[in-house]
Parts: structure tokens; sequence; C-alpha cells
């Protein structure tokens, strides 16, 4: 077990150490395929490990590598932590990365930095397995900076751009005040547990005060809306879509982004302790679901509308996390990174196919040209659009069935933006897909091209896992599903949910119900609309004014508060007053100017004569 | 214990070397080599002291290579030196920035004065981190100020002038606090004992003194410490001394230098007079913290990378002076780890401003755009040391800033709350620098630099290594600092704080 998770984890640092050292002299179509070769791998090593988690009775392994930081009662050990829920994300992230590995050989073809961006992508999966896989805060937290930082130097990939540079500057700023909660959120549990180690935590986690356990998951939830794009930090993600397409697919789609959530289901015994802070938790993710949803309606840029649908999807994951449903978090996050992935990997072929451009205005059509895009983004589009039998409609139905036996409104609320999703998702489809051909201008006439099959196969195999993943946590299969998997994580007995089935049907009507209506919606309001821009609210499509607010209220303040300060009270204040005291003492003894001129020097040369002088003398007494 | 002879070579050779370096001014380039040469003897020296250091040769003591040789009782002069886990990393760091500075930026206008005026520094900074004698410390630390003055004078940009007498003045203000305490603690001690005038300081640490007395002492000292460091708000000569010293110098006072306030406070004013610590503490945290916001928020408005080095600079400086005065051992230990993790990083920012105005004459940001295009090996390294400098996990910046913020949260978690909002400013206004120097489309002069040559890659090659090692392995450098940092909190506060 040790070392097949210690293969698991080291295997895309190897690809990287590889690609790295050894520079030009790696042919570039081998840089692909080793840097793919090795994610694979990772892979087929979570998978063995997924089974010998499977067939032992104690779920928890922990792998101790070494110790890292030892300092009086602070033990940080590189150690990883393998249970249900790691090997679960383990599973999903290298398998999905494996797919958009092989995606980019061929979408980046022709990159001037191909190389680079292989290293990078390794670099990240590296980082997201140690985010996963750490068997304490800390170590967790060197994946998070980690896949942060990989995703700063994604976006700004195309560095040339001021948008992307500027993007990517954005993108580890907004995750930096993130990071100011989770370092916040350690500080507080080290003061109270003595330990940062997730299963020591979790033994005393019983013993927080309210107000400490209300706080640490406070600042859990603030660490969670930077990483993963929430309110009131969520507005970083929509222009991370300026780094290359299987980057938006890998980082910000079906990964990095759900870090945040992945962080408050493994703190779920500390987020038990505090009813407060789950309840805020549970608002701030309906709140996003909603949010985002309605901005998703009125976008131009099919990678903008596919960023917040992510945002508002990972809302229904957060809300899911602060009514106590874990498993149907991690459900959602497994079905969203299919189906998601997907669309962005389409997304990817349209864009591919249209030499670049990402105007839903000058799509449309596109059907027949796609012969693999267009069945297998249609699979994607009724599974995020909730239609049964598709996964989307499993995963989504879980949470909000379990929102429902918590908070009535909050399930209104999430009911309304299934409708929405329904909508904007059909809205998309219908501009990219079907309707008149509107891109002859962007080809230049000619006819779009489908895309290789590196690019393909990983398309069919997304829409056969986005079509087919309900499957894992069927509601009607419980202890074999992926709820009964995880629960004894999270110390819960596997139990029915407390709904009657009646109910069940009841909601799962409910939510076909939604999807239909918002897809219908959708089809009649664009099916042959090309221009006009009705039902694009402009206060949507600029966020609820939302960057305009920062900059009014942060952004320009700081930045003269900043000029101020150098102009001003550096110079004329602080440095100022110092001289001030100089030049009074110079006035108020005119009369020794002449010595003042030469001082240094003079003072210098006494010292240096003083220390000469000294030293003889000093010679002088030894003999 | 192992033989002090180690710790004269160490402040022998370098001394040696700068006076060979004036036999030998005539010989074209032979200074340099000369230089080269006795900086790479002095780095084998430290690094086998780093090695051979063992921290448990004597009971309730850190120190080795212990020697004291009274030289005048009289005056209370005496050649004292000793190292132990705090002072350790210091005599590394001295010999490493010797070396890097002399490889990293060659200066031909009068080379064998430059080497010979670095090699002297070294020698006196050498000196002042080995001295176990509160009035050695203090002539060494003193001496510092001449190479210091006359390498900025003599080698610096257009207003070096205003820019050296300014740092000299500074300082030397500074100091004369400093003298003042050591001499009147020197005759108290001297009264209150034997009467023999000394200023071991093992035997200072035994002074009685009442709190007011001690208060106004640490006063004394903590001036001159943190003009040094600098910390807010007796910082304003380090962005103009910093911008207007050669490449070599900039990483000597930075780099090095400013670390002898830090190690003074803590080693002195802290060691010496535990007694006014609860008076003081609030005070020198609160302006720690100033430090951090302040030097942050100007680090984003500054025109050129030097300046926001030096203002970045006052920020980390900050973080130091708070692990120091927290009380928590974590934090100690982090701020001593700090200091080195400070001192290499800003050595690798120097360089390599220094190889840009090498290739642009200039270190104005607006001066530069998008050198990523032309230069990426340049950005690759400069984006290595700058992330170590936000901290990010993996990069030593981050082990001992973490440190630091999770001991002060512990005592202080106010101060370490608004301290933590540190690390978010530390990423603004460096990314923002990057995203105008490196990012972008380079134009005319931009577009046309070379990337780094062969010697310049291999002289960050140091830098970049320990800057990983120190972020993925820092154990072996924790555990020899954290006995000492015990030792001197069982000092301050025998029953006291311990977290």
């Amino acid at each position: 077990m040790a070392h097949v998770v210690t293969l698991l984890l080291l295997m895309p640092l190897v690809g990287y150490l590889v690609v790295l050292l050894n520079g030009t002299s790696l042919k570039e179509r081998y840089v692909g395929a080793v840097a793919t070769g090795v994610v694979a791998l990772s892979f087929v090593f979570a998978v063995v490990a997924f089974v010998l988690v499977l067939h032992r009775s104690n779920r928890e392994v922990t792998v101790h590598l070494f110790d890292w930081i030892t300092v009086g009662t602070l033990h940080v050990p590189a150690a990883l932590l393998v249970d249900p829920l790691s090997v679960t994300m383990c599973l999903f992230v290298t398998g999905i990365s494996a797919l958009i590995h092989l995606y980019s050989i061929g979408y980046m073809r022709g990159e001037k930095d191909y190389r680079k961006f292989f290293l990078y992508m390794n670099l990240f999966v590296f980082s997201m397995l140690i985010l996963v896989l750490a068997n304490n805060l800390l170590l967790t937290f060197v994946g998070w900076e980690g896949v942060g930082v990989c995703s700063y130097w994604l976006v700004s990939y195309y560095f040339t751009k001021d948008a992307a540079a500027s993007a990517g500057k954005k993108a580890f700023l907004y995750n930096r005040v993130g990071d100011v909660g989770l370092l916040i959120a350690m500080f507080l549990i080290f003061g109270h547990t003595h330990t940062l180690t997730y299963l020591n935590v979790f033994h005393v986690a019983g013993t927080f005060s309210p107000t400490v356990a209300t706080l640490t998951v406070l600042a859990l939830l603030l660490a969670a809306t930077g990483k993963s794009a929430q309110i009131p930090l969520f507005n970083w993600l929509p222009d991370a879509m300026e780094g290359p397409t299987p980057v938006s697919a890998l980082i910000h789609a079906a990964t990095m982004v759900t870090a945040g959530v992945y962080l408050l289901v493994r703190m779920s015994p500390v987020l038990t302790m505090s009813p407060d802070g789950r309840a805020t938790i549970a608002i701030i993710g309906g709140a996003t679901a909603f949010v985002a949803a309605t901005i998703a309606t009125a976008q131009k840029d099919i990678k903008k509308v596919l960023a917040f649908s992510t945002v508002s999807q990972i809302g229904y994951m957060v809300m899911a996390v602060g009514v106590g449903a874990y498993s149907a978090a991690i459900f959602l996050m497994v079905a969203h990174a299919f189906y998601k992935a997907l669309l962005f990997l389409g997304a990817g072929s349209v864009i591919h196919s249209l030499n670049g451009e990402q105007d839903l205005r000058k799509m449309g059509g596109l059907a027949k040209y796609l012969p693999l895009t267009f069945p297998t983004f249609l699979v994607a589009w009724l599974s995020i659009s909730g239609i049964p039998p598709f996964s989307g409609f499993f995963a989504k139905g879980d949470v909000l069935t379990k929102v429902f036996e918590h908070n009535k409104a909050l399930w209104v609320l999430g009911v309304v933006t299934a409708i929405l999703t329904a909508y904007y998702m059909t809205r998309l489809f219908v501009l990219t897909f079907r309707g008149t051909e509107r891109f002859r201008e962007v080809t230049k006439g000619h006819d779009p091209h489908e895309s290789p099959w590196v690019m393909t196969l990983p398309l069919v195999v997304l829409a056969v896992l986005a079509a087919l993943g309900g499957l894992l946590n069927l509601p009607w299969a419980h202890s074999s599903s992926l709820a009964g998997f995880l629960d004894p994580t999270f110390g819960f007995v596997p139990a029915v949910s407390s709904s009657s089935t009646i109910a069940q049907w009841g909601l799962a009507l409910v939510d076909v119900v939604a999807a239909v209506l918002g897809l219908l919606a959708a089809y009649s309001i664009w099916r042959g609309v090309s221009e006009s821009p009705r039902f694009e609210s402009p206060f949507f499509e600029h966020v609820w004014h939302w960057d305009d607010f920062y900059d009014d209220v942060i952004g320009r303040p700081l930045t003269r508060a900043a000029q101020y300060s150098d102009d001003v009270i550096e110079p004329k204040v602080i440095d100022g007053a110092v001289t001030g005291v100089a030049v009074a003492t110079r006035r108020s003894a005119e009369g020794l100017r002449k010595i003042q001129s030469g001082f240094v020097r003079q003072y210098a040369l006494a010292m240096v004569l003083g220390v000469a002088v000294i030293i003889v003398y000093l010679v002088a007494r030894v003999h | 214990m192992h033989s002090s002879i180690y710790l004269l070579l160490l402040i022998v050779v370098p001394l040696a070397g700068a006076l060979a370096a004036a036999l030998v001014r005539k010989v074209q380039g032979l200074a340099y080599a000369l230089g080269v040469g006795t900086a790479l003897v002095e780095m084998a020296l430290a690094l086998i002291v780093a090695f051979l250091y063992n921290p448990h040769v004597k009971n309730a003591q850190t120190y080795d290579f212990v020697t004291r040789h009274v030289l005048s009782a009289p005056f209370g002069l005496a050649y004292d030196v000793a190292v132990d886990g705090i002072s350790l990393l210091m005599v590394v760091l001295t010999a490493l920035v010797l070396l890097l500075a002399l490889l990293g930026s060659r200066d031909k206008r009068r080379e064998a004065a430059f080497v010979g005026w670095l090699l002297a520094l070294t020698s006196f900074t050498m000196a002042s981190f080995l001295s176990h004698d509160v009035l050695e410390f203090f002539i060494f630390f003193e001496l510092t100020l001449v190479p210091s003055y006359f390498i900025i004078a003599g080698w610096g940009g257009a207003q070096r002038a205003k820019a050296a007498l300014k740092f000299f003045i500074y300082t030397f203000s500074g100091s004369a606090f400093l003298l003042i305490g050591i001499l009147y603690l020197g005759f108290a001690h001297q009264h209150q004992t034997t009467g023999v005038l000394t200023f071991s300081y093992s035997a200072l640490q035994s002074t009685g003194m009442t709190h007011s007395t001690a208060v106004w002492l640490f006063i004394a000292f903590a001036i001159a410490f943190a003009v040094k460091s600098p910390i807010w708000p007796f910082h304003t000569w380090s962005p103009i001394t910093y911008a207007e010293a050669p490449t070599g110098g900039s990483i000597e006072l930075s780099a090095l230098l400013a670390k002898l306030g830090s190690y003074g406070l803590l080693r002195f004013a802290v060691g010496l007079f535990p007694l006014a610590l609860p008076t003081m503490r609030p005070i020198v945290l609160t302006l720690a913290v100033i430090s951090i916001l302040y030097g942050s928020l100007i680090a984003c408005a500054t025109p050129d990378l030097k300046r926001l080095v030096a203002y970045s600079s006052v920020a980390q400086l900050g973080f130091i002076t708070l692990g120091i005065m927290t009380g928590s051992k974590i934090a100690m230990v982090g701020a001593v780890l700090l200091m080195f993790n400070h001192g290499v990083i800003t050595i690798g920012f120097f360089l390599i401003i220094g190889f840009i105005e090498r290739r642009r004459g200039s270190y104005q940001i607006k001066d530069l755009t998008g050198l990523q295009g032309p230069a990426p090996v340049m950005a690759a390294l400069f984006t290595i040391v700058m992330m170590a400098s936000i901290g990010l996990p993996g990069l030593s910046g981050f082990v001992s800033e973490y440190l630091i913020l999770i001991g002060t949260f512990g005592t202080h978690a106010w101060w370490g709350a608004i301290a933590t909002t540190g690390v978010l400013a530390a990423a603004a206004y460096l990314l923002w620098a990057y995203q105008r120097v490196f990012h972008g489309r380079a134009e005319g002069a931009n577009a046309s630099i070379t990337d780094l040559n062969f010697k310049e890659r291999w002289v960050l090659v140091p830098v970049v290594v320990l800057i990983l090692a120190l972020g993925v392995f820092p154990k072996p450098v924790l555990d020899r600092i954290s006995p000492s940092v015990q030792v001197l909190i069982h000092h301050v506060a025998p029953a006291g704080v311990n977290k």
C-alpha cells in the first residue's frame, strides 16, 4: 500500500523532472507522451490503491515519508493519509488529468512554449495529489499553494497578452485572500489541539468551544471561497479563462477549483461542531449557485458561460457541505468533473475548429461539421441540465434532496438555479450547434474541421462517464454506492435518507420538471436567433458589477494610499522628521559646519586609527 | 568542544585577503582572482564549522568552538568567540554573500580596492557574529561601517555621496546609544561583582538591574538594532542606500548587514534585558507589524526594482522582529531561519536586478517590459526567488514565515492575525512588479536583450538550491537552531512561555 501510494504521488513529479532535465534534447512529440504517460500511470496506481483500500477493514492508512518541520510542539511530517475520501479524489483527479493531458497533445501542437505547458501541467497534478493525499493541514496547504501557482503560470501562459498576465495575477491574489483564511484556521486549530494532523485533530474536535469552532469554520470557508471561486471571491475564475482551454478544463473546472469543497469535507468533524458556521457555508453556496447562474445566462463568450456555470455548480457542492451532505458534495464533484471537463474540451474542440473564435454570436450550425464533438457535447449538455438518466440528474438530485431535508428556502433557491442552469446550457448548446451558420467570416469561408483523435478520444471517454456517472451513487443501492464507501470517513453510520421513498420520487420529479422547463424555454427563445441580445441583462453580463465594486472600494483606494505614502508620507513626514532633527541641530551649531562637511571621512579615519592603536597596544602587551 | 582555530581563521583569512589585494593592485585581474580564492576558502571554513558544530557539548549551553583571551583587563577588552545555533547560519551567510557578491557583480573600476573593501567587510561582519563579548561585538559592528561607506561612496550610482552620508549618519547615530548602553552595563556589572571590568556576554547576562534600568538599556540597544535592521520608522536610509549602492554593496547591506540588526536584537537586547520584555514587547511587536504593512504598501508604489526589494526587506525584517519578540520558541526559531532565508532570497533578487541593469542600463520598472520573451531563463530564476519571497510552500521563505506566524499567533493572536495579511501584500507587490517587468510584449531595447549567460546562471545555482533545499528539508537546520533558542528562552523566561 505505502509503495503504491508513493508511486501514485511521485509519477507526475518524475514526468516533470524528465521533461525539465532533458531540456531540448527531448523531442517535442515525446514531451506530450511522457507527460501524459506518467499521469496515466498515476491513474493505474490509484486504481490499485482503491482496490487495496476496498479490501481492508481499517480504511485509514498513514504513509510516513519524512519529517518535514519539527520545532518545539510543532511536528509536521510529510505523510500521506490514504482513506476512502483521498482515494476517491485521486481516482478522478488522475483519470481526468490523464485524459486532458492526452487532449492537450493535439490542442497545444504548434504552441511556442509547448514544453513549458506540459511541465506546468505535470507539476499541477503532483500538487493536486499532495493536496488530497496529505495527512495534515500544512501539507495540504503545500498542495493548495502548488496548484495555485501552477494555475497562475498556466493562466498567464500567453504572457505577451496583457489580459492573460493580469488574469493570472488576479487569480493568484484572490486565492491569497483565501489563503490567509486557511492560515488563520491552522493557527486556531494548532492553538487548541497542538497538532495539525487530521486524524489527531478529529479525535479532539469534540472539545472545541462553539466560538473557536465557528471562527475556525469561517476561516476555512474563506479559504474555500478563494480556491473554489465562491462569493465573495468568485470573480477571478472567469478571467482565468485567458488560459489555454485544456487548462480551463483541468484546473478551472474539474480539479483545483473543487479543492475548497474537498477541504471543507475533509474537515467535517470540525464543521460538525459549529451549526452557525455550517449555516453560513450553506447560504454562501446557495447564493453563489444562484448569482453565478444568472450571470451565465448573459455571457457571450463560450468559455465565460462555462466558467460561471462552474462557479454555480461548485455553489451546489458548498451548499451540500453546509447541510452536512458530504458524500453528496463529493458525488456532485465527481459527476461535475466528468461533464464539465467534457464541456470545456468540447468547447476547446469548437474553438479549435474556428481558428480560436470564442464568441457564441459567431458560431451556430456546427453540428454537422463536428461529428464527434457534437454528440459528446450533447451528452454533457443533458447531463448538466439534469435530464435523467445522465449523471447530473442523480448528482444534483442527491444534493437537492439533502438540502430539502434541512432548509426549504435554500431548496427553492436550488431549484430555481436548476431552471437557470438548464436555460443557459441550452442557450449555449443552441447558439453553438444549431441555427444558422455565422462562422464563415472567422473560417474565411472554409468548413470547420473535426479535431484529431487525441482530442476526440478523451471526449468519447468523458461522454461515457458523464452519461453513466450516476451509477456511482444510485439512491437505491446504498451499501455499494459512493456514499456507502465514503460515509464512514465522516463518522456516519451508513443510513438511508430520512425522506420517505415517495418524497424522494416527488423531489426527483420536481428536478426533472425544472430541467425541462429551463430547457424548453431556452430552446424556444434561442432557436433560430443569432444577433438579438434578448434576455441578456447587462447587469448579469457585467457580473452584477462585482469587479467595479471591488475596484472602487479596495483597488483604487489602496493604490492611491500606496502612491500617497511613497510621494508624501515617506519623504516628507518620516524621513523629514529625522532630517528635521539633523537640520535643527546644524542650525543651532552653525559654527561646527566646517567640521561637519568632512565629518564622515574624519570619523572613519579616526576609527581606523583607533583600531590600529588598539591592535598595536595589544601586540605590545602580548610580547 | 571543537578547536576555536576555525573561528580565528574565519576572521583572519578575509582580512589577510584584503591586505593581499591591496598589495597586488597593480596587476590586472589578480586582486579579483585573489578575492574569489579567499571567498572560496572562507566558504569552506564556514561549511566545516557548520557541519562540525555540536549543540550538546556542555550542559545547558549550546556554544561550540569557544575561546576567551583577555587582551586588556583595565579596558575590559577581550578576544572572546563562540558559535551557537543562532549565529551558525549567519556565519554561513556571511561567507556565501562574499562569494556570490564577488562572482555576480564584477566591477572593474579600481577593482583591487573594491575587492579589498568587500573582504574587510566580511572579516568585520564575521567577527561581529562570532563575538561572545559585548564590547568586542560593538567594535566590529562599528567597523563594518567603514568598508560599507567606501563601497557605497566609491562605486555607487549618481546619488552615491548622499546615500553614503545618509547611511553613515543614521547607523552611526544609532550605535551611539548602543555604546552608552554597553558601557553602562559593563560598569554596573563591575560594581556588583569582583570589580573586574568585563564585557563577557555570559557574565553580563547575570547582571542584576531594576526594571526601569532594564527598559532604558533595552531601548538604547534596540534603537541601534532597529536602525540597522531597519525597522519602521528608522528605515528611511535603506531604500536610497540599497538603490545607490553597486550590486555587490546592495547584497552586502541588505542580505547580510541588516541581519546584524536582528541578530543583535535577539542576542543582546532580548538576551541581556529579559526584565524589559513585558514592557517593551507590545511596542516592538507593533513597530514590527507596521513595518510589514507599511513596507508592503510602499513596495506597491515604488518606481524601481532595487527600492522594491528595499521596502520588501523592511516588511521581511518586520516578520523577523515579530518572531524575535514574541517569546514563542517556534516563532524565534522561525525568525533565525528567516534571517538566513531572507539573506539568500535577497542575494538572488539583487544579482538578477544587477544582471538586468548590466543589459539595460536601468532598473526602473517603467524602462522594462516583456523580458520573459527574450530572457526566459532569467524570468524563471527570478520567479523562483520571487515565489520564495512570497512564501510559496516548498520553498525556503515559507517555512520560516510560517513558523513565525504560527508561533506569534499562539502568544499574541492579534499581532499574528494582522501580520498574516502581510503574506497577501507580498504577493501583490511582487506579482505586479513581475507583470510589468517580465510579462507583456518586449519592444526595442527590451526585445534585444540576451538571456543569462553560463556564468550568471551558475552564480544563481547556490541561491536556487538553498531555496529548494530549505523549503523541502529544513530539518537539519532547524535541529541546529532549536537547542540554542531553547537555552535563550530558558534564560529570558525560566518558567515563561514555551510554545
